[in-house]
């Protein structure tokens, strides 16, 4: 009987939606905007009037989710072995505390600081003139690390944190040195984190449309700014409603690829993406 | 909302209200960027907080207690809001939007909760044809004098006959230059464009709209600002895709890059123009002369409004010469109403961001409604934005 509230809790939010979301999608739009109801595949075959922005998104995600991982795997893997016992507890808490912000906030905090009055006005200071950070590719990825960082950090953590440390002393004692310790013992015991961690970034990443918008001065076009013009701007509902199915198809592909490769290279052990 | 609760905030809402205002003063554009990001519901929020307080004794029993108003950011003497509560004890909640295909968007949605909102001159059509308009009621509105507002702003408010919408202010699109950064001096779009791509490369930024980016590629050429014409939105295609590398944002939220000196230059909204130029002098405002946006802003109320009466009692509270002139002084645009005109302060109507010569605003085309809802125009948008 458990599962009752939870099927109600999905259908509600979950299965109506999409339902809903299917069913603009073959619609028209109307003349002043919005739906009208139709059946028609036309909304489909005009996918590729976005294909530059899917194609943006397609290489933002797995770059971010990328870049993401390396700064956040050093951090994790100090946090889970390296951090004193007593201060790991705290050290945690400040990787979360910042979640507690919204994410529009943050990253507008960003903008002032990586504007002209804010660290371009040191670096003047101190003798570079005009030096424009702000509306760069650099600011984007700065704010997708920034921003996703703690989604990255805790799985990894959580998989190093279990990882049995006989195993590193055994490594050691047969003679393997540090490194080799670290790429065939940890790395590869701490995979399904990894992956977890990195299908998460991503698959946010596949619906990023703030971060873009507000460091990179909406001169990159994602996925996710497609659907908020189409929405809010033209009212395109119908065509809108088909890139977001397209989107969730998208999604689903990643993780179930995510899914498989992660199996295949930890040796066969289930990872759990959600 | 619980007691406890409240007790606990660090801040009153009061006093978050007024924080809140002063950084939105200044600090962020008219239209596009509160109503993007949902700060506007941050401050509709706060406003419905405000509203909880206890009200006056004295609070006039068929209004009601509160009313919700939808407009842009930057856009009223918070102070009017509070006065008229004081007279009233209806407490306004404020929704702060992003453009106008959104309030169509919200509206069209239904259940909105607005008792008034501000449309701009080419959607009042739209709303009437899809009957999500009231025709105003006059006699509840003895504050609008119609005789003395100028003719050329508020024809748009009136369809057959039939009074749906009343003015608030009107004004131009034009553009800021920092004079500091780009010193030749500018009087065209020709020359927006050109200096983009020239010594404003890097440092240029355009609305985040398709009526006006596009509409002032056309003038580039000397085409009309609402063109729909194949082959002149074609040569404004390749002009908009010549700049898009040079530019340094598409955004309408201008004002913190053009403050921060990120931004030599952007298109503009008058009263944006008026605000950067208050505060940082060498900021020009000009306007093309080949043309270019004309825009009255009105007062409305929509059909499913649950407080109609507070919404007449707020609309015909605006009406009001006295608190008018406040509006005016505050968020910068010029007024449509004589009574006004002859209230404000000779600096005001000296200031010619405001009140351009008359050869400045010949040209100027009101945007029209099918400009707006255009299907083409989006797609040319979205292919500037993605290239």
């Amino acid at each position: 009987m458990l599962l009752g509230p939870a099927t109600a809790w999905l259908v509600v939010f979950l299965v109506l939606p999409f339902i809903a979301i299917a069913v603009f999608s073959v619609g028209e739009r109307a003349p002043e905007g919005g739906y009208q109801a139709a059946f028609t595949f036309a909304q489909y075959a005009n996918l590729p009037a976005r294909a530059t922005a899917f194609w943006n998104t397609m290489v933002l995600a797995p770059i971010g989710a990328l870049a993401c991982l390396l700064v956040a795997y050093p951090v994790a893997y100090y946090l889970a072995l390296r951090a004193p016992q007593r201060w790991r507890l705290i050290l945690l808490a400040l990787v979360v505390i910042p979640f507690w912000t919204s994410l529009l906030m943050r990253t507008y905090a960003w903008m002032y600081v990586l504007g002209g009055r804010g660290i371009p006005a040191l670096l003047a200071y101190i003798g570079f003139e005009d030096v424009r950070l702000i509306n760069t590719p650099g600011a984007v990825l700065l704010g997708i690390v920034y921003g996703y960082l703690p989604l990255m950090i805790l799985p990894i953590y959580v998989s190093l944190e279990r990882l049995d440390r006989r195993l590193l002393e055994a490594s050691a004692d047969l003679g393997a040195t540090p490194l080799s310790t670290f790429l065939s013992v940890t790395l590869k015991l701490s995979l399904p984190g990894v992956m977890t961690g990195f299908s998460l970034v991503m698959i946010l990443l596949l619906g990023e449309y703030l971060i873009p918008t507000l460091l990179g001065g909406g001169k990159v076009f994602f996925i996710g700014n497609a659907l908020v013009d189409l929405f809010l701007q033209s009212r395109n509902w119908p065509f809108g409603s088909a890139i977001a199915i397209t989107l969730v198809l998208v999604s689903v592909v990643v993780l179930i690829a995510a899914n498989r490769i992660s199996t295949r290279v930890s040796g066969a052990r289930r990872v759990d993406l959600i | 909302m619980s007691k406890s609760y409240r007790d606990g905030l660090p801040i009153s809402p009061e006093n978050f209200v007024d924080q809140l205002m002063r950084l939105k003063r200044g600090s962020i554009g008219r239209r596009d960027f509160l109503g993007l990001t949902g700060l506007g519901i941050a401050t509709a929020v706060m406003a419905r907080e405000i509203g909880i307080m206890p009200t006056p004794a004295f609070a006039a029993e068929s209004l009601g207690d509160r009313m919700s108003i939808a407009t842009w950011p930057n856009y009223h003497d918070p102070a009017t809001f509070e006065n008229f509560k004081k007279d009233t004890g209806v407490a306004v909640e404020v929704n702060v939007f992003g453009s106008n295909e959104e309030m169509l968007a919200k509206l069209q949605a239904g259940a909105s909760g607005w008792s008034l909102f501000v449309p701009t001159n080419y959607t009042i059509s739209t709303y009437k044809k899809l009957g999500i308009i009231e025709p105003l009621e006059m006699a509840k509105l003895p504050n609008f004098d119609g005789s003395q507002e100028d003719p050329r702003f508020t024809g748009e408010g009136t369809i057959e006959g039939v009074t749906y919408a009343v003015p608030k202010n009107w004004g131009t699109t034009g553009f800021a230059v920092n004079t500091k950064k780009l010193t030749k001096p500018m009087t065209s779009w020709k020359e927006f464009w050109d200096t983009a791509m020239a010594e404003g490369d890097s440092r240029t930024m355009v609305h985040d709209y398709q009526l006006t980016t596009i509409g002032n590629a056309l003038k580039y050429y000397g085409y009309s600002f609402n063109s729909l014409k194949q082959d002149e939105l074609a040569k404004a295609e390749e002009l908009l895709l010549k700049v898009k590398p040079h530019l340094f944002a598409v955004s309408s939220d201008y004002q913190p890059g053009m403050r921060a000196g990120d931004a030599w230059m952007t298109m503009c909204w008058t009263n944006d123009g008026a605000q950067l130029h208050r505060d940082i002098p060498e900021i020009a405002y000009v306007l093309g002369k080949e043309g270019g946006e004309i825009w009255t802003d009105f007062y409305a109320i929509p059909k499913d409004a649950p407080n109609k009466p507070a919404g007449y009692a707020l609309l015909n509270y605006l009406m009001n010469p006295q608190v008018a002139v406040k509006e005016h002084l505050a968020n910068g645009a010029p007024s449509t109403d004589a009574r006004v005109n002859k209230l404000l302060p000779k600096e005001v109507l000296d200031n010619p961001i405001l009140y351009p010569a008359a050869d400045l605003l010949t040209p100027l085309e009101f945007g029209a409604a099918a400009t707006l809802t255009d299907p083409g125009r989006a797609e040319l948008m979205a292919r500037f934005k993605s290239a």
